[in-house]
């Protein structure tokens, strides 16, 4: 139910974004996220893997945070090697592992490995992340795993458990 | 107003810029890849909101907030399809690399035998 809930929300959300802030638009738009939400909401598996208490909301938004900086961090890392004249990459492709078991959670992983400072996913394999690292600074996987999985994991861990 | 809009929106192009730049002047597809992606996401990012801000007067925040989340999700998506294609197809690493764990596990052909 709790869920069902969350489901409606952010339909209609999404519809206020899009269609803006007006009395009619937004009782249909929520007749219809509300129809929506009767017809669908069963098959909507991508909801059963979130939590749903407090402290997971609290991680959600330190990693909201956490993410964008790390952003920022990657683009001017990227941006520092691209104008350097010597171009300094020391790049591979190393293996990591991760403790997530939602499916949902390894995709967004996966996504916010590609968007921090120098590693690109390149495959996944179960439990395996196979990254290519611009500047490779340790070779075992323990080392590369702390490195560049652990500062999400520990949220990402909360959130889909 | 209209100048914070252009300040932001010229630090996008710079951005997007240098991710061009980083196409042109790393070695090997991979890396080019990782320039590609990164600076290309921030770019479009910082260059839609400067829009939004210089022009706030249309009421367009809604509509370029969700076409933000839709760079922000979809632009790994492609950069990870590429990139696995690139392996998988046999481009090689440059021969600065250090290492390639993927090609020593060999995961491709356990792949094909399934």
């Amino acid at each position: 139910m709790k869920k069902g809930f969350l489901f409606f929300i952010s339909l209609l959300i999404v519809w206020i974004l899009l269609a803006g802030i007006d009395q009619q638009e937004i009782i249909i738009g929520a007749i219809v996220s509300l129809l929506l939400t009767i017809i669908f909401f069963s098959k909507a598996t991508i909801f059963s893997e979130f939590n749903l208490n407090p402290k997971a909301i609290f991680y959600f938004l330190i990693y909201i945070f956490v993410f964008s900086w790390e952003l920022i961090k990657s683009n001017l890392d990227v941006a520092f090697r691209v104008i350097h004249p010597t171009i300094p990459i020391n790049p591979g492709i190393v293996k990591v592992k991760t403790k997530l078991k939602s499916r949902l959670g390894r995709t967004i992983l996966a996504n916010s490995i590609t968007l921090t400072p120098g590693t690109l996913t390149v495959e996944t394999n179960g439990e395996d992340y196979y990254i290519h690292w611009i500047d490779v600074t340790s070779d075992d996987i323990e080392g590369a795993t702390k490195q560049i999985v652990s500062k999400f994991e520990k949220y990402l861990e909360v959130i889909f458990g | 107003m209209e100048l914070l809009g252009a300040i932001v929106t010229l630090a996008g192009s710079i951005l997007l810029f240098l991710g061009a730049l980083g196409i042109l002047r790393m070695p090997d597809v991979y890396n080019r890849m990782q320039a590609g992606t990164k600076a290309t996401t921030l770019g479009s990012i910082l260059f839609l909101a400067g829009i939004s801000i210089g022009h706030y007067e249309c009421g367009c925040f809604g509509k370029i907030i969700i076409i933000i989340l839709f760079v922000i999700f979809t632009n790994p998506i492609s950069s990870n399809t590429l990139a696995r294609a690139a392996h998988f197809a046999g481009v090689k690493l440059t021969e600065r690399s250090v290492k390639d764990d993927l090609k020593d596990d060999d995961i491709e052909n356990k792949g094909e035998e399934k």
